[in-house]
């Protein structure tokens, strides 16, 4: 089974993020790291991968800066990965970046693409429908457990109400969740030999791709401003008092 | 300039329309034109009473028995492509649930329009645009569509509150389109509820969440006892659910529930953004936190440092007796 995941360089998430105050672009001027939402997006290929022979193949796009992102996918274990990189792919939105990835996934050969449920810098949630929609096979989103058996890929995915347990046939686009399974470690070995691997640098030309980045982008942010704060409450130590507090807060707010 | 025509995708379960839809519906008569719903659902047509009470004149209903048996979102996105194709809305509005998600991610690569995601608010003065809060909800951000239509903007459920516009049912419009092979290969074969007792989460006036202090997925059964206790409901922070503590539907925040109760009460919870931008708008908020510089005291009205293993057991004592 040949798998593609997508995955994304993001800002270090510990940081809180900024807009650009003359762009109103996500300020991405620091170290960029791999999501952490898309190391289980690895892993799960990973897991397909060897449990049924394949390969995994990674794809990114995103700036130069990111390449060590990306070959932390290649140290925990994908064969070879693709950075799309270009000046004009700043500032696109998500059909942009789901039309880049969608021309160069289709350049793989594949039976599942894999992408986290949402990216924590830019978390549209979008991408992989999008992605589906565009290579025109159907997306199974955020699963929480996956597993091949005969030619059928069986998933259980979260809902707002429970699990759906999902029987399908191959290719999908598959979105997973944290917690789908613990992913491994880059082993020492690993990392020296990502240096190896075959890193693929096409541009959006050699991808076929036209109309793509933040100068065709169709929706622009005409405003930003300062959400207004929550008044500053009451911080007190617990000193055997705290539960008595809490309770005559609640009965003032009638709930109890 | 009023939005001419706005459609509202209702997602329907069990033969109604979820919350969500309804608030989106009371939000579309306030763009000042026609106002239409479409569903793709085996029961969808027993939807349109509700669906028209709350401003859809039109329901386009796709009725048919597969939609009950796939996964829904690519059909669905599928059919609502060419049915916009036909009738040409102006904009159309999702609710973010996971259905929601799924047929809007399609329907705009499908359409070659974009989708704005996260939305709060929607405004159609001028070009439709759509409001929503990043980094946490400290900032809040307008962002317009240029062109390309329809508009397609996901927003958070509880963005509005749902009011009956007093309509009649909406007059129901067979959708015909057919679902194609490729999504036939994807199958729903059973659907696991993940039963809770007491109110459901989105709609008790007080929520208790319990977050990775809590230490043990066991000391989740004291919060249970307070909820149990006073009439509330228990959520969670992310981190217990990815642990397996809970189950996601108690999650709350960016990629779980939003809610708004009276008061909520977290405990242990550090306050991360993804998990505050679920809670902010609670009406008051309460926090137990070991560390006093836990970002969620920041919104706290009454904040408690200390050991909520500790607390949590008097709170319980002191409430019960004072009921006597
Ligand atoms: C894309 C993305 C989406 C996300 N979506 C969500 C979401 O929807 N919901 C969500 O919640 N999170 C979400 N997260 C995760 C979020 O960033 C945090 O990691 C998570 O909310 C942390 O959970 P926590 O507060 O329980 O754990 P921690 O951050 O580990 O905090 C535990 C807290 O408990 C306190 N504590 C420890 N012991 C005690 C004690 N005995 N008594 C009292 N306090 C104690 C500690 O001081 C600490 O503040 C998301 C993250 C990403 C990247
Ligand atoms: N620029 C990108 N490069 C590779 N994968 C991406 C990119 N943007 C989004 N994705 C994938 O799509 C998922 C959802 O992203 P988003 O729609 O931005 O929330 C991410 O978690 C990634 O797996």
């Amino acid at each position: 089974m040949n798998v593609v995941v997508c995955v994304k360089q993001v800002p270090d998430p510990n940081s809180t993020g900024q807009l650009d105050p003359s762009s109103h672009l996500l300020k991405r001027d620091g170290e960029l790291v791999l999501d952490p939402g898309d190391e289980f997006g690895v892993e799960a290929g990973l897991q397909l991968a060897e449990k049924h022979g394949g390969e995994v193949t990674v794809i990114s796009m995103g700036p130069e800066r990111g390449l060590d992102a990306v070959r932390k996918a290649l140290a925990m274990g994908a064969a070879r990965g693709v950075l799309i990189s270009d000046d004009s792919l700043r500032g696109s939105d998500a059909l942009s970046t789901a039309k880049v990835l969608a021309a160069a996934i289709g350049k793989q050969e594949f039976d599942v693409v894999i992408t986290a449920t949402e990216s924590t810098d830019g978390y549209t949630g979008v991408v992989p429908q999008m992605l589906a929609g565009l290579l025109d096979i159907p997306a199974i989103t955020f699963a929480k457990s996956v597993s091949y058996e005969g030619d059928t890929l069986k998933v259980e995915r979260q809902t707002e109400t429970g699990i759906e347990v999902i029987e399908a046939k191959l290719p999908v686009v598959l979105s997973v969740t944290a917690g789908v399974n613990e992913p491994r470690y880059p082993s020492l070995k690993g990392i020296m030999g990502a240096k190896q691997k075959p890193m693929e640098r096409p541009t959006p030309a050699d991808l076929g791709v036209e109309g793509v980045g933040g100068a065709s982008a169709r929706q622009t942010i005409t405003a930003v401003e300062a959400a207004p704060e929550r008044a500053a409450g009451e911080i007190l130590q617990d000193d055997g008092e705290a539960a008595k507090r809490i309770v005559d807060f609640l009965s003032s707010k009638k709930v109890i | 300039m009023a939005v001419a025509k706005t459609w509202v995708f209702a997602e329907i379960i069990d033969g109604k329309p979820v919350p969500a839809v309804l608030e989106l519906l009371t939000k579309a008569r306030s763009l000042g034109g026609t106002v239409e719903a479409v569903a793709f659902s085996p029961q969808a047509e027993a939807a349109a009473t509700t669906l028209g009470e709350f401003g859809a004149t039109t329901l386009h209903a796709g009725t048919d028995a597969a939609y009950g048996e796939l996964v829904l979102g690519g059909p669905a996105a599928d059919a609502l492509a060419t049915l916009a194709g036909e009738h040409k809305p102006d904009l159309i509005l999702i609710a973010s649930t996971y259905l929601g998600r799924d047929v809007a991610g399609r329907l705009a690569a499908r359409l070659d329009v974009p989708v704005i995601a996260n939305g709060l608010d929607v405004s159609g003065d001028g070009e439709v645009s759509v409001g929503s809060s990043i980094f946490g909800a400290t900032q809040n951000v307008t962002t317009a569509f240029e062109g390309g239509k329809p508009a397609i903007a996901l927003i958070r459920p509880k963005s509005f509150v749902a009011e009956s516009g007093g309509g009649g049912a909406a007059t129901v419009s067979p959708v015909a389109a057919t679902i194609d092979d490729k999504h036939r290969g994807a199958r729903l074969i059973e659907h696991r509820t993940e039963e809770s007792s007491g109110p459901k989460l989105e709609e008790a006036t007080v929520v208790i969440s319990g977050g990775r202090g809590l230490g043990d997925p066991k000391n989740f059964e004291v919060l249970e006892q307070l909820a149990t206790l006073i009439g509330g409901a228990v959520g969670a922070s992310r981190a217990v659910v990815d642990a397996g503590w809970v189950p996601y539907s108690m999650q709350v925040g960016q990629t779980g529930k939003t809610v708004k109760p009276e008061v909520y009460i977290a405990v242990g919870i550090s306050g991360a953004m993804q998990h505050t931008v679920g809670m902010k708008g609670a009406k008051t908020i309460v926090a137990i936190n070991r560390d006093a510089d836990a970002p969620i005291f920041k919104l706290a009205d009454l904040g408690v440092v200390g050991d909520a293993l500790k607390i949590l057991p008097q709170v319980i004592e002191q409430i019960k007796a004072r009921k006597g």
